[in-house]
Order: C-alpha cells, then sequence, then structure tokens
C-alpha cells in the first residue's frame, strides 16, 4: 500500500484519533493521539490490508521548542502468507509437505513501510506501552523510558519506586536519577561517592 | 666472612630476603581479564604472541581476581562500572596492583566534559600504580607500563609498605 492509502485508511477507520499525516515525505508518518496508540497499533498489526508485523524502531525524540516528548515508531510490514489469513492452511500444508514453493512463511520481502509519531506533553508523558503487540517493543520502551524519560504504560518489565511506576531501565544504573538525553539534562556533580565534576581541580583522588 | 665460608654444599645461593620477594613478584605479575572497552583489543594484542607479554612472566591472564596480582584497568569505566571495579579489586589478594591503560582510566578521556556516565579517571575509584596514556596505548606502551611496575616492585621491600 502507498503512504497515502495507508493515512486515508487511518484517517477513515480513527478519525480524530489521527492528529496528523504527513504522507508524501521521505518517512511518511501519522501523528496518532496518545490514548488512542494501543487501538490504533492493533489495527496496524493485524489489518490483512497493512499487516504491519514488525516493529523496526522506537526513536524518542525531546522538542524543547514545543514543551513536548516525541515518539516515533518505525513499522514494516514483511510478507508474510500465513498472516494474509491462510495461517492454518500454511501450517497443514507444510506438515503433509504437500506445497513446497517457497518454503516458509516469511520470505523476508517488505510489502510497505509506515510510521508513526506520538507526541506528550513534557510535564506528563504517558504513552500506552505496546510490547504485547510487537515484542521488539519492550527493550526500545525501556531504552526510551531510561534516556528521555518517556513513560510507557503497562509496560511487561515496569517497576515502581519513589518515581512512579515506569519500565526498568535498560542502561543506566537502577537508582539512576534524571534522563540523560533530555536537551535539560544536567550531569551529575557525585555518583555514589565518586565525583563526576568536569573541573579538572576537583577530580584529585583521594586515597 | 670466615664463619659462613665452606659451610654449605654447592648449588646454595646467599641473598638477602627482600631480593628473593621481589624476583618473584615481579616474574610472575599475574593480570586480571579486565577489558572494559577498546584498550583491551591492545591488551590481547599485546598478550598475543607478536608482543608476547608472558616474556616478562605477565601473561597469565586470569579470569578472577582472586588469582590475580595485576589490574589492567582497559577501558572506559562508566558509574554503573565503579562499583564492580571497586569489588573486583577488593577481592584480589596482596600484594595488588592497579595500572590505568588509555586515556579514559587515566582522567575520562574524551568523555571528560561531555559523558554523564563516565567516571573521570579510575584513580577517584582505586589507587593506581602505574599510568599508560594512549588512546589505546599501542602494546609497546603497555609493556613499558609493566616494565615501570617491576621497577616499582623490585625497589620495594617489606619492611615498609610501598607508597601507592
Amino acid at each position: 500500500m502507498s503512504p497515502e492509502a495507508i493515512c486515508n485508511l487511518l484517517k477513515k477507520r480513527f478519525g480524530e484519533a489521527i492528529v496528523a499525516t504527513a504522507a508524501d515525505t521521505p518517512h511518511p508518518c501519522a501523528v496518532v493521539r496518545a490514548v488512542d496508540w494501543l487501538v490504533v497499533a492493533r489495527f496496524l498489526r493485524d489489518d490483512p490490508q497493512l499487516r504491519f508485523n514488525m516493529l523496526r524502531c522506537i526513536t524518542a525524540l525531546d522538542l524543547v521548542a514545543d514543551n513536548k516528548l516525541a515518539a516515533v515508531y518505525d513499522l514494516v510490514a514483511m510478507h508474510d502468507k500465513w498472516a494474509a489469513g491462510n495461517r492454518e492452511q500454511g501450517r497443514a500444508s507444510e506438515q503433509t509437505g504437500s506445497v513446497a514453493d517457497d518454503g516458509g512463511g516469511l520470505d523476508y520481502a517488505c510489502l510497505h513501510i509506515f510510521a508513526v509519531r506520538i507526541e506528550v506533553e513534557r510535564a506528563n508523558p504517558h504513552i500506552p506501552s505496546v510490547a504485547a503487540v510487537w515484542p521488539a517493543a519492550d527493550w526500545h520502551e525501556r531504552e526510551a523510558y531510561d534516556l528521555m524519560g518517556i513513560r510507557f504504560d503497562q509496560h511487561p518489565d515496569e517497576v515502581s519506586d519513589h518515581d512512579g511506576t515506569h519500565p526498568r531501565r535498560i542502561l543506566c544504573p537502577d537508582d539512576w536519577e534524571g534522563y540523560p538525553l533530555r536537551k535539560d539534562y544536567l550531569y551529575p556533580l557525585e555518583y555514589h561517592g565518586i565525583p563526576g565534576t568536569t573541573e579538572y581541580e576537583l577530580t584529585s583522588p583521594k586515597h | 666472612m670466615s664463619w659462613i665460608e665452606n659451610r654449605f654444599e654447592e648449588g646454595v645461593i646467599v641473598t638477602s630476603l627482600d631480593w628473593f620477594l621481589n624476583w618473584g613478584k615481579t616474574s610472575s605479575i599475574w593480570p586480571m581479564t579486565f577489558g572494559l572497552a577498546c584498550c583491551a583489543i591492545e591488551m590481547m594484542a599485546t598478550g598475543a604472541s607478536r608482543f608476547d607479554l608472558d616474556r616478562f612472566g605477565a601473561g597469565a591472564f586470569r579470569a578472577t581476581p582472586r588469582q590475580s596480582d595485576l589490574m589492567i584497568v582497559a577501558g572506559t569505566v562508566t558509574y554503573k562500572m565503579a562499583s564492580r571495579l571497586k569489588r573486583l579489586y577488593n577481592q584480589m589478594p596482596e600484594p595488588k596492583y592497579v595500572m590505568a591503560m588509555g586515556a579514559c582510566t587515566i582522567g575520562g578521556g574524551p568523555y571528560f566534559k561531555h559523558g554523564y556516565h563516565v567516571v573521570k579517571g579510575v584513580d577517584l575509584v582505586v589507587p593506581v600504580d602505574i599510568y599508560v596514556p594512549g588512546c589505546p596505548p599501542r602494546p609497546e606502551a603497555l609493556i613499558e607500563g609493566l616494565m615501570r611496575l617491576q621497577d616499582k616492585i623490585r625497589n620495594s621491600s617489606i619492611a615498609k609498605k610501598a607508597s601507592a
């Protein structure tokens, strides 16, 4: 499907949940309202025309000028004959060995690609987790939380601490304060007794 | 020295205890396998046949701190790694030595100004005996560092604790 067709299909199906679309750009995408994201995600994966069966990447952006955070989900539809409605038939034919045309369910041909962009307020950045839709989202969402502080609700690997309930950090230590890749992040001046200053005079060892 | 002459059979060597202990220590500095980043590649090259760290008795890289004498901190030390590094250092038996290999370990290196996660020098975590600069240091530099460490051990005495 062309990006225009995907945009039109989404707008017809979800109406005002699709905030904006950009079809004729190098990176065609639709801006989706955060509260509707899980429903839209399931539709993108399960609709027989779309069949976005692979989440390639989640990109997190810090839009300081708009006072917003954004997550961009890059979706790919790989050719998958089982998911095209004849899943059971495909399994049966493989067991009996009657069909030996292309030797498997996936032939790694990309049908179409699309991106979904979700913008949330910096003060309250909550996006529903889609790890249940695409398992690849699990670690990507943990990283987006760790470095950008976007909170993915209902994440399968979430923890509760003084900062509330959020996905577990993936790169920084669990007791790290702040989100390092935000534009307004301030570097720690001390971590567990180790000075972290960038002044030469203050980084002399004490033993 | 007549009181000692002709009192021993052939094959007996007389030396000082300091010299003997230091000879043993300098000739078998077993490093710990502790590569953290790209410096580890140079450390591996130093251990391999072309440069052959075994010529100095330091080729036996141990995979446990309990059997090693020297911790070559080869690579970028992050805050997350610092507590593990400290624990590994504490697990090493005395006498133990630390070599800071490469710019990151010496003072944060390229991450000094803009690395939110990098320790600005491993000497803020554990005491360091030898600094080997470079990014990464060539194997010759690492061997030089090792020989300077051997000098340091040779000049130490059991009568007084070696200054860190």
